[in-house]
């Protein structure tokens, strides 16, 4: 709809009513979209909210003709809407109207109850605003008090300038009769112009009526009228009776007494409000128009007195928005459903929120879990390990009831990564595998933090053990020395151990031999059950080497196995090196494994000369290095290779 | 009820008029409403009996507008002056902000005052409010009465206003007083802002 180019400002009577409503209009209208925008004008009917739409759009083109301006009720919005609905145009109609520079929007009053109008209308201001363009609106009514609005929009609505226009005084009402008596090319007798501002017309519409009705007696019934005659004719008109009987002096006083005490009301209140509370109600008004839960504000304005900290609580409370705010852009990153979760709206439940996101974050990517390889099932038990196979049981029976931590300790070789999967293992299957069960080296668990510090990750590499349900860490002297990771440790450690989440350790010795160690995570090992594990005895060899024997193709005879099981092993590991050694010998040679074949390719010198074998002895009483496979060199060459080595 | 509600900024006032029967106290009440322009005027509610009484209690809204960004409402009441409407009295009386005691000057009703003042300090103590701490104002009405037949406001005052709060001579049905009265009453309720009163 296009602009009433009859309405200009410089045919718009100003007075002290409108003065403010005039210049931010036409402050609008030089400079649209960057000052006061939106300009939202109200006033009652009749005095001049149109006019000055139409004189903002008039000047705007003026100044400068490309501008598009478009003005229209919001009756006509609703249609266009309504209409853009009906031909499934809605995109049109979009497109459309975020073209426009300057939107001249009248009588927004009836704005009421119109749900979808609203909301295509708060999508309209926000993509107009955010392109820097003009948006004017008037109604006859304060945005807050026009009904059944949301309260988003309202927000909007308010947030730029809000004028209303007054009714106009004397000296205005005689301004607008006379530019009208000019417009018109009436002249009236001195005095009846003054006369007829005299009343108190609330608004312009009807002054002019009044006028037109006196210009109306005088051309018609062709004699001037004078002053004194202007009331009788208009006698009929509400205003001036009014005006007659307000002449009656017993009602005057009567009016003023309560305009003073009204005045003095209002002294009143505002020398007595509160004004901390009243910046705390509007940061409540602002941040429930946000969506955020105001509780803790709330909870201030109880108080009588100002808290010394309000300034610093408020601030602190618009800090927690912010971080709540960040909180929700990482939950969406992860899911992008997540990002609307409640939690994100109430400042009080920051921890909770925080527990939600590490909690998203850690099931996106789960720590480490146990190897399945490592079941409870293959490992032996016997008296040199049956106390850590006892705990590790009651671990997976009762997790972190009974022995938290679990500290198992042992040499290199004897089971302990095995036996820590296998509880993990059984961990998992005994939640059905609901729960997360995270197992680790610490050299891995080291290798994650520095990758994660790198990468500024850290808050989510975190998050990801302390949600777990248990922890395991294999080879936890690995850490020794190193401050950060212990850090961490230390802390995942308490997180968890206060969460009731069950944590075992494995490492080659007992926690008061760990040097390089802090006291408070040494003293936290100490504080479950120690357990150690020993070098396998021979009722676990026999059983040991049976169990590996028969995954080969070779019988485990009685005499092979019990040939063996005499033979010190200090760890699971040589026994493994032990069998394949003597199944690669068994199968060079194409003859059957027996204790024999065995003597012969463990022990040459003595199978040779037939001797006792002493060194066997030798071995068992000397520390582990001699008895380790890789270390001890078993075969010498034979005298006339060492020779011809020499001659060399 | 709280005086005043920053988070919806609202200050709501409740004001009674006590006093003895035919001391006044809705006359007070419909000089007021006459004053107030239409545009402010809420509706008053006035329940009396055929005789003009107030059987149980008026009561005018007004409204004041938006002051310093609160919206101001004062709830004015009439609490019945007979002797036996004392259950009405005590629930008109409940979250009162301020109280105006409305006395009758006749000579003949002194007794009448006393009776009704004490009334009003055993229907607060009641509800655990301390009569010293309420905001209170002693309003001496139908002083326009021949001479004869009244108290002056010194020898009222000497009667009632052993606590020396405000008070005011005032002829309800013409106008002189009433509007002073509203006026120390509501400043004194409108004190309470800066130090807000125990709920």
């Amino acid at each position: 709809m296009q602009v009433d180019s009859r309405h200009r400002f410089d045919n718009f009577i100003v007075g002290s009513a409108n003065r403010l409503a005039v210049a931010a209009a036409r402050a609008v209208a030089e400079s649209p979209g960057s000052v006061y925008n939106p300009l939202f004008i109200y006033s009652g009917s009749g005095l001049g909210k149109t006019h000055l739409m139409g004189a903002i759009g008039n000047l705007a083109v003026q100044r400068e003709a490309t501008l598009s301006i478009e003005y229209l009720s919001l009756d006509d919005f609703v249609e266009q809407l309504h209409a853009a609905i009906g031909s499934g145009e809605t995109e049109l109609f979009k497109q459309r109207y975020q073209r426009v520079d300057i939107l001249l929007i009248d009588d927004m009053q009836f704005l009421t109850g119109h749900r979808e109008t609203q909301t295509e209308l708060l999508r309209l201001l926000n993509a107009m605003q955010g392109g820097g363009r003009q948006i004017v609106m008037s109604s006859d009514r304060p945005p807050g008090e026009i009904a059944d609005v949301d309260e988003r929009l309202i927000t909007r609505l308010s947030g730029g300038l809000i004028v209303d226009i007054g009714s106009p005084d004397y000296e205005t009402r005689i301004a607008i009769l006379r530019a009208k008596c000019e417009e018109r090319g009436v002249r009236f007798w001195p005095g009846v112009v003054e006369e007829l501002g005299r009343l108190e017309f609330s608004n312009v519409r009807e002054l002019q009526g009044a006028l037109n009705r006196l210009i109306a007696f005088q051309t018609l019934g062709g004699e001037q009228i004078k002053p004194e005659n202007v009331l009788t004719v208009l006698g009929d008109l509400p205003e001036a009776k009014a005006v007659a009987s307000r002449a009656t002096p017993a009602r005057a006083p009567a009016e003023n007494e309560f305009q003073s005490f009204l005045t003095d009301v209002a002294s009143a209140v505002a020398q007595h409000v509160q004004a901390w509370k009243v910046k705390i109600a509007e940061a409540i008004a602002y941040w429930t128009g946000e969506g955020y839960r105001t509780g803790q504000l709330e909870r201030l304005l109880q108080e009588s007195d100002p808290p010394a900290n309000w300034e610093s609580l408020l601030r602190g409370f618009g800090a927690t928005v912010e971080r709540l705010k960040a909180l929700a852009q990482q939950a969406t990153e992860v899911d992008a459903a997540l990002g609307g979760h409640e939690l994100f709206r109430d400042p009080e439940r920051l921890r909770d929120a925080e527990l939600l996101v590490d909690r998203a974050l850690a099931g996106a990517t789960p720590p480490p879990g146990p190897s399945a390889a490592f079941t409870r099932a293959g490992f032996e038990v016997s008296s040199s390990n049956q106390l850590a196979v006892k705990a590790a049981d009651a671990v997976v029976a009762e997790p972190a009831e009974r022995y938290n931590p679990l500290f198992i300790h042992g040499p290199s070789g004897v089971g302990k990564t095995h036996l820590l999967n296998a509880v993990g293992n059984e961990l998992m299957d005994a939640s059905g595998g609901a729960s997360t069960v995270a197992c680790v080296s610490a050299q891995l668990f080291m290798d994650e933090l520095i990758a994660a510090l790198q990468e500024g990750t850290v808050e989510r590499w975190r998050a990801r053990y302390r949600s777990a349900d248990a922890l395991l860490v294999d080879d936890v002297q690995f850490v020794a020395e190193k401050e950060r990771t212990q850090e961490e440790l230390f802390h995942v450690f308490n997180a968890l151990h206060a969460d009731g989440k069950q944590l075992v350790f494995c490492s080659d010795r007992p926690p008061r031999e760990l040097d390089g160690f802090e006291d408070r995570l040494r003293s936290r090992f100490e504080g479950g059950l120690v357990v150690e594990m020993q070098s396998p005895d021979r009722v676990l060899r026999e059983k040991l080497y049976a169990r590996f024997l028969a995954a080969t193709e070779h019988a485990a005879q009685p005499e092979l196995l019990a040939y063996l099981a005499e033979r010190p092993a200090a760890s699971v590991r040589e026994i493994i090196g032990t069998v394949n050694r003597l199944v690669a010998a068994a199968d060079v040679s194409g003859t059957p494994l027996t204790a024999a074949v065995a003597r012969a390719e463990l022990e040459p010198d003595q199978a040779a000369s037939a001797r006792p074998s002493t060194p066997v002895a030798v071995r068992a009483a000397a520390d582990t290095f001699f008895l380790d496979d890789e270390k001890v060199v078993w075969d010498w060459t034979d005298a006339p290779t060492r020779l011809i080595e020499e001659l060399k | 009820m709280s005086l005043v509600n920053y988070a919806t900024r609202e200050i709501t006032c409740k004001i009674v008029y006590y006093g003895p029967g035919r001391s006044g106290k809705t006359t007070n009440l419909h000089y007021v409403f006459a004053q107030v322009p239409d545009d402010r005027k809420g509706k008053m509610v006035s329940l009396a009996t055929q005789t003009d009484r107030t059987l149980f209690f008026d009561f005018l809204p007004l409204d004041l507008g938006t002051i310093s960004g609160f919206t101001t409402k004062f709830q004015l009441y009439t609490v019945p002056g007979q002797v036996y409407y004392q259950t009405t009295r005590k629930l008109v009386l409940q979250g009162a902000d301020g109280v105006v005691f409305v006395a009758d000057s006749q000579a003949r009703q002194l007794e009448e005052n006393i009776e009704s003042f004490q009334d009003l300090h055993a229907n607060l103590a009641e509800q655990g409010i301390d009569a010293r701490e309420i905001p209170l104002v002693i309003q001496y009405n139908k002083q326009d009465l021949p001479r004869d037949l009244i108290l002056t406001s010194a020898e009222l005052s000497d009667a009632l206003n052993f606590r020396s709060v405000p008070e005011f001579p005032a002829d309800a049905l013409h106008g002189p007083g009433v509007f002073e009265t509203l006026r120390a009453i509501s400043e004194l309720v409108l004190k309470r802002l800066s130090s807000p009163a125990r709920v």
